[in-house]
């Protein structure tokens, strides 16, 4: 068994969805190699090792068209019969390309793989979580894979610095020409998302961009982090960053609470598996409360202000 | 400028989807809508094409098995131009990587500059067709674009990343993906709906696009999964605030 898992560098470390995907490689046996994109920082190579890769084929950039040709050709010659992307945007754009480039499918959405010999099957939750699907490959190596974030646990091996090669990309003309022409930085405060112990998020319920505040002023009180569903990214009221769900990020707090969010299925499958929800939410039909430990309904404009004034009583 | 939009017909999203107990196949009734997130693409595509006047068309793409068009004519009563139906029963259960061999053969046909798709399908949200078909048809890739401009013969876009944004630019003949930021898509006037019955629907097969379907991917169970239990629901009058934090105290946040 040979598997590849795709990382992309940021600020000095290594992906963490690549992270997560060698952990789980692990279990599989034999060699586990990384595509790497970005400077190759010590730091991240050693993240790389850490958690189990024995090589690593290091891409400084490329457009997302060189890179699936690089990759292409590296496994043309290298053979490997799975390849882990995460659910990032060049994640999703690499491993479609490679895909089409190769002629094999991606299952995307895998929150599970299993290998059974030369069988490899991925398991995938639709419907918001309530049912699973294993589906296998027929098609022959490599089998693509797109995770969830947060499918497997980042657990480091101990694993000491691995080979690093460096690829070269071909030249892949016309597909190749796009520039990026400037990067920009949208500010969020508080703690990162993906970690805080607990997140409190708002949905259109909110009402308005200013009034998200209220949002922010109660995760900051309870020490967590602030998150939101796509309608309020969408509507331009917080950036990307906050949102939580199918295209959004993965959270599993301790205490995650809903704030005027209705609980759509793609919202669900990025919070559900926190360890305990409140939602406040004025309509009590809100499918959010078919997953609440607790359920207020009620208007978030008057239970946010008093739980925020209760809070600030007790500090 | 001709401007090819990928639109998926999709069964009505207000009704529970059903699996087929055999093929594990999502049952698709005859009549399928437009996906809500397609309404994007088609949004940007006649903003486009108003900038840019007589020299740019705007025709919809759509693979649909069952040969529906309930969902393509709600697109052209947008005021997309016509349309391109791949219906072909070889395709029913097609995967991505089939679906987007399809698509960008007919792009090609068409000889699209610019193919418009949603970044994922709210049926199928496998989000990889975009970029299958750029790599098919030899493009370049705009994808989570959050604003789309015509800049000197070119598509300059702002990328959704993780940190904030990009802004990114690409040559012609392109394949842009949009998320649902993007714009605002216009509703449908009567006079568009009355107009989009007869706008012309071109029918395609499979062969005709030289695609021999090969789905290399199988389905081989579905389980259920024990679902979360829901806890306490309670009225707020006025007191919600106190519930919530007996809990918070339950579970030792405070
Ligand atoms: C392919 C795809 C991917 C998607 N990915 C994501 C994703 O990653 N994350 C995500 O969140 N969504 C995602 N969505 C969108 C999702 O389907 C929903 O549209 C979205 O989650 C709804 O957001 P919302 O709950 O804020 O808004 P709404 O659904 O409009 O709900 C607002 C809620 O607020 C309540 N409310 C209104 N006023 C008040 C008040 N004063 N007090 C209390 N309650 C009030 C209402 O009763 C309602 O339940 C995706 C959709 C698709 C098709
Ligand atoms: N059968 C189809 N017909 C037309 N466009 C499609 C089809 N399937 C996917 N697309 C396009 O590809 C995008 C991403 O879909 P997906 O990869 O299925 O998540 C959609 O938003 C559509 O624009």
């Amino acid at each position: 068994m040979k598997t590849w898992v795709f990382s992309t560098e940021s600020d000095g470390h290594a992906g963490s969805a690549a992270l997560e995907a060698l952990s789980k490689a692990r279990s599989f046996g034999g060699d586990l190699g990384v595509i790497h994109v970005g400077p190759g920082s010590e730091a991240a190579l050693a993240e790389l090792g850490d958690h189990g890769a024995t090589s690593v084929l290091q891409i400084a950039e490329g457009s997302a068209a060189a890179l699936a040709a690089g990759l292409a050709e590296a496994a043309g010659s290298q053979q490997p019969d799975l390849i882990v992307f995460g659910a990032g945007n060049l994640d999703r754009d690499v491993a479609g390309r490679l895909s089409a480039r190769l002629g094999k499918p991606v299952l995307a959405n895998a929150v599970d793989i299993a290998v059974d010999g030369d069988a490899l099957q991925v398991v995938n939750e639709i419907l918001g979580g309530t049912q699973r699907v294993t589906t296998s490959f027929a098609g022959g190596s490599p089998a693509i894979v797109i995770t969830r974030p947060k499918a497997f646990a980042a657990e480091p091996s101990g694993g000491g610095a691995p080979a690093v090669t460096t690829l070269e990309l071909p030249d892949v003309g016309h597909a190749g020409d796009v520039e990026v022409l400037s990067q920009h930085v949208e500010e969020s405060s508080g703690p990162d998302l993906e970690a805080a112990a607990v997140v409190v998020s708002g949905g259109r319920g909110i009402g308005d961009a200013d009034k998200f505040s209220m949002v922010h002023e109660l995760a900051d009180l309870l020490g967590g982090a602030a998150g939101a569903t796509r309608a309020v990214v969408d509507a331009g009221w917080v950036p990307y960053s906050y949102q939580v769900g199918q295209t959004g990020k993965t959270v599993k707090p301790d205490v995650y609470v809903a704030c005027g969010i209705s609980g759509a299925m793609q919202h669900l499958v990025g919070m559900k598996d926190s360890t305990t929800i409140i939602a406040i939410n004025k309509d009590p039909e809100a499918p959010i409360f078919g997953v609440a430990d607790l359920g207020i309904v009620g208007d978030v404009h008057n239970v946010i202000p008093a739980l925020v004034e209760a809070l600030k009583a007790r500090a | 400028m001709k401007i090819v939009v990928c639109v998926k017909q999709i069964p009505d999203p207000a009704s529970p989807y059903e699996l087929d107990p055999d093929s594990y196949y999502v049952v698709r009734p005859a009549d399928q809508v437009l996906d809500d997130t397609d309404r994007y693409g088609v949004e940007v595509a006649l903003q486009l094409s108003d900038e840019i006047g007589d020299a740019a068309s705007v025709t919809l793409l759509s693979m649909s098995p069952g040969g529906s068009q309930q969902g393509i004519r709600q697109a052209l009563a947008m005021g997309a131009d016509g349309a391109i139906l791949v219906e072909d029963e070889t395709l029913r259960g097609a995967d991505a990587l089939t679906t987007s061999q399809v698509l960008a053969a007919a792009a090609k046909r068409a000889e699209a500059d610019l193919v418009i798709t949603g970044t994922e399908s709210t049926d199928g949200y496998t989000g990889v067709v975009p970029q299958q078909v750029a790599e098919l048809m030899g493009a370049p890739s705009l994808t989570f674009a959050r604003k789309v401009e015509h800049v000197d013969g070119k598509i300059r876009i702002e990328r959704q990343t993780q940190a904030g944004y990009d802004v990114v630019e690409g040559a012609l003949p392109a394949v842009l993906s949009v998320t649902s930021g993007v714009v605002e898509p216009r509703y449908p006037t009567f006079k568009g709906i009355m107009q989009a019955k007869s706008k012309p629907v071109e029918t395609l097969t499979a062969a005709d696009l030289g695609v021999a379907p090969d789905v290399q991917q199988k389905i081989t169970s579905v389980e259920d999964v024990a679902s979360r239990q829901a806890g306490d629901i309670v009225e707020d009058e006025g007191e919600g605030h106190l519930r919530i934090i007996e809990k918070l105290e339950e579970v030792k946040v405070v």
